[in-house]
């Protein structure tokens, strides 16, 4: 047996994937981080106080790995779902009726859930360690973005059922939209906006319907949402992503007492 | 006993009692801060906790919204922000003790040490993985994704909610029209917190967990982030019923109970005490809402800068006390709404239908 494993750490395909040997050195410790795509997003070496749970409570970690467990659930998810108005319902519906064990949508959602909750207790966490303190104030703010785009991913995949549920909700979340001063048609000063007696914002052409693709929650909604759940702000969160990670290394590493 | 207890909490649980309870047990948990972050006060919550949790939902009612399928995040939501709080607190109340008697804080003492990220690190994130991966795949085995009837933009559903995370907004629509609640607000959340690093003129607490060395901002977020946000969700999930009407955790969802609206603007007020009809242009009709929004936002940061806060003036500097002091009274907005609609039933201080302009 210990043979057999040693030929195929021998071998010539093992040793173009891994090129150091098992990490129980401190020199193949720090190639095994430094060779690998995805471990190199961490240092090699680490201050013992940052890596505690219960400094980081590891909850910006989780958020990302709930992201990608997103990105998976979500993936398969589409190859079941139309974003059509008579299609969706039924897709969703097929989902639970036709797939024996089948968990994706399950999984898909009560990530999202769990995803909205890491972040806030991540924000916390940053917040109550100051870590959002010099030299950190730029990453915190790609933090707060990044909590908004999370916020949207959930709120424009909360459609996509389109069931009662779905649909009322966006109705009474995007219905603030309307209010919106000056670019909403019920929102302050929006009247004031007016030419030669003709209101320049109203329901046809105000904050909430270019949210919308029409006044109310249809299928244009559904279509825009759609495409903004799956690869807007998908791109966007990834983008995002890649630039916070990136500072948190270039910033010093995980914040500990100067 | 059972329905005694259970009219208690409903009791209890009323807004302005839920709200002034909330405030108490924050004020306690920051005196008692040495207190509350014993491992017994934790584990005492949990336990109590528990024991309700396997009480309660014999009730229909508390049954009916605990169970569906979307509400179990909330009770998640409720659980961790007790225990990392607790926990945040725990490390704090240690590390104020070990700076008072002239030790290195605790992470200061284990930051001189550097540890390989193979397999100090890699071992954390991997177990975390597992664990957030089963404990997934076991909720979702448990628990059926909610789908509801199709889509019907004729029927409402009563109550309609926002999705569970913005049921926060949806509540302060209780005390401010949508164009304050839906949009300036949460406009001036995100604003606010982008800001924080930039206004924050204290450069200690970078780090490391401390009350003692930071209260003015602990305190600051936790209000906000417990009292405004977290506490909001979970009143707005659970005892937010049909019309919004609040229902204790224990009552019957009744579709026809009726709270009566006695609200009253504050310039029907200021007529009626002058004994004057309201004059029809709403500017002067409104003048004394007005005239008092105006004094807040401009006379209350000069004269608090030259006073109390000279000390902040100082050390923010003149463009950064002002920024931070105008972000600061808008949310102060919202606790003084939500008194003066509670002590006099105030609907608007400015009130201009007309423009779609009610503060
Ligand atoms: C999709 C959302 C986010 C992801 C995936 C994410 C991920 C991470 C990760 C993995 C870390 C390393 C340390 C840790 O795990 O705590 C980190 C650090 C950090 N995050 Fe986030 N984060 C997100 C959102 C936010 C938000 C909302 C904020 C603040 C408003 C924020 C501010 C920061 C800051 C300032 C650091 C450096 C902290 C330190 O050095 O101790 N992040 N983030």
């Amino acid at each position: 047996m210990q043979k057999l494993f040693d030929a195929i750490r021998r071998s010539q395909i093992w040793r173009s994937i891994f090129r150091h040997g098992y990490p129980d050195t401190p020199r193949n410790r720090t190639l095994a981080v430094l060779s690998n795509t995805f471990l190199h997003l961490h240092p090699v070496k680490v201050r013992r106080s940052g890596i505690r749970l219960s400094y980081t409570w590891c909850m910006g970690g989780l958020t990302f790995f709930l992201f990608l467990i997103e990105t998976i659930t979500g993936l398969l998810l589409m190859f079941y779902y139309h974003p059509t108005a008579d299609k969706a319902y039924q897709d969703i519906w097929a989902l639970r009726e036709h797939v024996p064990l089948g968990i994706m949508r399950e999984m898909h959602r009560w990530a999202a859930h769990l995803m909205v909750i890491t972040v806030w207790l991540h924000m916390y966490r940053v917040f109550l360690t100051g870590s959002y303190k010099p030299p950190r104030e730029f990453n915190w703010n790609v933090g707060v973005i990044l909590l908004v785009l999370t916020l949207l991913l959930s709120f424009t995949g909360y459609l996509l059922p389109w069931d009662q549920l779905a649909v009322w909700a966006i109705t009474v979340g995007s219905n603030m939209a309307r209010a919106t001063p000056f670019l909403g048609h019920e929102g302050p000063g929006a009247s004031l906006l007016s030419f030669g007696g003709l209101n320049l914002v109203h329901a046809g052409d105000d904050a909430r319907f270019g949210l919308l693709a029409g006044r109310f929650v249809g299928e244009g909604a559904l279509l825009r949402f759609y495409v903004l759940h799956c690869v807007g702000l998908p791109l966007a969160a990834s983008v995002l992503m890649a630039v916070h990670f990136y500072r948190v290394r270039k910033d010093g590493g995980i914040s500990g007492p100067l | 006993m059972g329905e005694q207890l259970k009219n208690a909490i409903d009791w209890l649980f009323e807004p302005t009692r839920y709200f002034a309870g909330s405030v108490l047990l924050l004020v306690a948990i920051f005196l008692g801060r040495k207190w509350f972050s014993k491992t017994i006060v934790i584990v005492a919550i949990f336990a109590l906790g528990t024991v309700f949790m396997l009480w309660a939902p014999s009730d229909p009612d508390f049954r009916t919204i605990i169970t569906k399928p979307d509400n179990v995040p909330i009770v998640i939501l409720l659980g961790s922000v007790v225990f990392f709080t607790w926990l945040a607190m725990r490390q704090a109340v240690i590390n104020d003790e070990r700076v008072k008697e002239g030790k290195p804080t605790l992470e200061a003492e284990l930051g001189k040490k550097k540890v390989f990220t193979w397999p100090d690190l890699v071992y954390i994130e991997f177990i975390c993985m597992i664990l957030f991966t089963a404990f997934l795949i076991i909720w979702s085995l448990k628990v059926q994704a909610p789908i509801e009837e199709p889509a019907a933009t004729a029927r409402t559903p009563n109550p309609s909610k926002a999705p569970w995370y913005f049921l926060g907004l949806q509540e302060m629509l209780v005390y401010f029209d949508p164009w304050i609640a839906g949009v300036v607000l949460p406009g001036f959340i995100i604003v606010g917190l982008c800001a924080i690093p930039y206004l924050d003129p204290n450069p200690r607490g970078n780090g490391y967990y401390t009350f003692n060395e930071r209260p003015f901002a602990w305190v600051f977020f936790m209000v906000g982030f417990i009292l405004f946000w977290v506490s909001f969700v979970i009143l707005g999930t659970f005892l937010r019923g049909p019309n919004w009407s609040f229902f204790g955790p224990f009552e019957y969802w009744d579709l026809h109970k009726l709270e009566p609206l006695v609200n009253v603007d504050l310039s029907t007020y200021f007529w009626n005490f002058v004994g004057k009809p309201k004059p029809t242009n709403p500017l002067v009709r409104e003048a004394p809402g007005i005239l008092s929004l105006l004094g807040f936002f401009l006379l209350v940061p000069p004269i608090l800068g030259k006073t109390v806060l000279r000390g902040l003036v100082k050390s923010m500097g003149m463009a950064r006390y002002n920024l931070f002091m105008h972000l600061l009274l808008w949310f102060a907005l919202l606790p003084i709404k939500m008194l003066l609609r509670w002590t006099i039933n105030l609907k608007y201080i400015v009130g201009i239908p007309e423009w779609f302009f009610n503060v």
